[in-house]
């Protein structure tokens, strides 16, 4: 059926545009007011309020790497989250542990662990291909870097954002 | 030394000179300081939060962000004046200038106080007042014609040619609305229209108890009071204040469209020509195009304030010739030092006055420019022509018919 779109017809009041024009004015003025009342939620004020309180459990962040509660370094060097990582920001070089090291069953460790913050997208996938869970996404967001070099998290930065995650994966402890 | 400086022609130069400098200084002060209103405002009427940023230098004191102003003169004063290749040099480079010239030359014949130490405040107290007022700010039109034609840019010439078509309809309606002023008063001088309506009330309003004083009141002369307060009752003051009311709402409208305001900003119209005429400007020529607007309001507004809002004049407050604060003098002062410093005082309060009305109309334009969507062009002309000029006409005849029939 076609549809007819009624053209309105004004009013003498429309067509005045006056007394529409004090309606006008009346709206703008009720915003004005509450404004200035406070009754109106505005935009957070960035760096002086910030929502870290407010995150939610999921949220992710920079990703980092963890320690577990006898201070490993949980990952063990696979190289999974370097394969699935959709943008390559990952990089990895991995090392045989020495015999003397208490954790030598373990056999591997990264060398180097590189996330290359510019690059990272925080799409969580390593942390879920992570067989060891030694991969996580924290809550930090706001990374910032003078040169590309400073925003390239090498291990020690890694280690000192993710901490320690205890009580998941003890895969490795029964065969010490 | 004295003798010369006090001599009629030194003094006239000299005061002229101390007066213009001080009015520039203010009104380039309240230039910027509306465009930080403007921000807030709009800020505030739509929900947002506005400058808040910027305050003490070095400091993190933000004072609700108050050094905004300061802050944007200072990056447009410093950023490159880009000019175009193919632009025509001289009246690309002229433009921004004559924009910026008319409304501050308007100022000058606008009495913006009463009197300081016997001098009035007023530059040029010329007879022909109001024509000065509307032959300079016609020209205003010419800084933006000439842009939209020098940058060589088809969204700055469709901007300039707006504005002369926006102009041609309505400067007419606004001449016309103020004839009924003239009528009333009979002089074009604006210093003697304000005190005219000093005296015997401002043109808006419909009732004026004439000759109610404080001093009266506070001797407790009731009857004095009592009778002044019923003679404000006048049927030819009412039946007057039609007419007024019809030109003063046409003035006001003409004024919007004068300094191209909101509901009438066609020829910038950041919508629909990117920045209109002033799109090829950068630097202190795109300032001085944006503090024109700012000082042509404020200008626009001084005149509707000195032609219908009474001027430098209050209800109840005396001009700057009284001595004494409502029938007493100062205490612990020799009577001459006190009549001084009242009247000193008293001529403070009428330039304040004066600028706080200024300040009144430019917040109601603020005001109306977050409400109002933009008039189409052809809207605009049929209001123009079809509408205000007829009623600004009529209105005319409404106004001598009242004054010739009703006593």
């Amino acid at each position: 059926m076609a549809y007819v779109i009624p053209r309105p017809k004004l009013n003498w009041k429309e067509r005045m545009f006056l007394p529409v024009f004090v309606a006008g004015l009346a709206i703008t003025w009720k915003h004005f007011k509450n404004r200035v009342l406070g009754r109106t939620k505005v935009t957070m004020q960035y760096p002086e309020e910030k929502w870290d309180s407010h995150l939610p459990e999921h949220y992710r962040g920079a990703p980092t790497l963890v320690k577990d509660e006898w201070g490993r370094e949980r990952c063990v060097a696979c190289q999974l989250c370097e394969f699935i990582c959709p943008p390559r920001a990952i990089t990895i070089h991995p090392e045989q542990i020495p015999g003397e090291n208490k954790w030598e069953k373990v056999e591997k460790r990264p060398k180097e662990f590189e996330i290359d913050m510019i690059r990272c997208i925080y799409c969580g996938l390593c942390e879920e291909v992570c067989p060891e869970q030694a991969i996580f996404l924290r809550k930090d967001y706001s990374i910032t870097g003078l040169s590309r070099a400073e925003m390239k998290h090498d291990k020690a930065k890694l280690y000192e954002l993710g901490g320690v995650m205890t009580g998941l994966v003890n895969k490795w402890n029964d065969k010490k | 030394m004295e003798a010369i400086l006090f001599s009629p022609e030194i003094f006239l130069v000299w005061t002229s000179l101390a007066k213009t400098i001080i009015l520039l200084g203010l009104i380039l002060g309240l230039v910027s300081y509306t465009v930080y209103a403007e921000r807030k405002v709009s800020a505030l009427i739509q929900d947002r939060v506005g400058p808040n940023r910027v305050g003490i230098p070095l400091t993190k004191i933000a004072l609700l962000g108050l050094g905004q102003p300061i802050a944007d003169a200072m990056k447009l004063l410093l950023k490159e004046n880009f000019m175009p290749n193919s632009v025509n040099k001289f009246y690309y480079y002229i433009a921004p200038k004559l924009t910026m010239i008319p409304p501050i030359l308007v100022l000058c014949v606008l009495p913006f106080g009463s009197s300081l130490f016997g001098v009035p405040m007023v530059i040029a107290n010329i007879n022909i007042g109001i024509l000065f007022v509307f032959a300079v700010t016609s020209l205003g039109v010419y800084g933006i014609v000439l842009a939209g034609w020098a940058s060589n840019s088809k969204y700055s010439f469709l901007g300039g040619m707006r504005s002369s078509s926006q102009m041609i309809s309505y400067e007419l309606s606004m001449g016309l609305s103020v004839v009924p002023i003239f009528l009333v008063i009979g002089t074009l001088n604006l210093p003697e229209i304000v005190q005219y309506q000093a005296q015997h009330g401002w043109l808006i309003s419909p009732y004026w108890p004439q000759g109610f004083s404080v001093h009266s009141l506070l001797q407790g002369d009731w009857s004095a009071v009592g009778h002044s307060l019923i003679a404000g009752f006048s049927l030819k003051r009412f039946l007057l204040w039609i007419p007024m009311l019809i030109s003063f709402v046409v003035f006001v409208i003409a004024i919007f469209a004068e300094t191209n305001r909101l509901p009438f900003d066609l020829p910038e119209a950041e919508q629909e020509l990117v920045g209109g005429y002033h799109t090829e400007y950068s630097s202190m020529g795109f300032a001085l195009f944006f503090l024109g607007e700012y000082a042509a309001m404020i200008s626009g507004s001084g005149v509707i304030v000195t032609l219908f809002l009474g001027g430098w004049s209050f209800p109840c407050i005396p001009d700057g010739n009284a001595t004494t604060i409502f029938g007493y003098s100062l205490p612990f002062l020799s009577p001459i030092s006190s009549e001084h410093l009242v009247s000193l005082f008293w001529g403070l309060v009428n330039i304040g006055t004066f600028f706080a009305k200024i300040c009144g109309i430019l917040l109601f334009m603020i005001w109306v420019r977050w409400t109002l969507p933009r008039f189409r062009y052809d809207q605009l002309m049929k209001l123009g022509w079809y509408v205000f000029f007829e009623l600004a006409l009529a209105n005319i005849f409404i106004a001598a018919l009242i004054l010739m029939y009703v006593k």
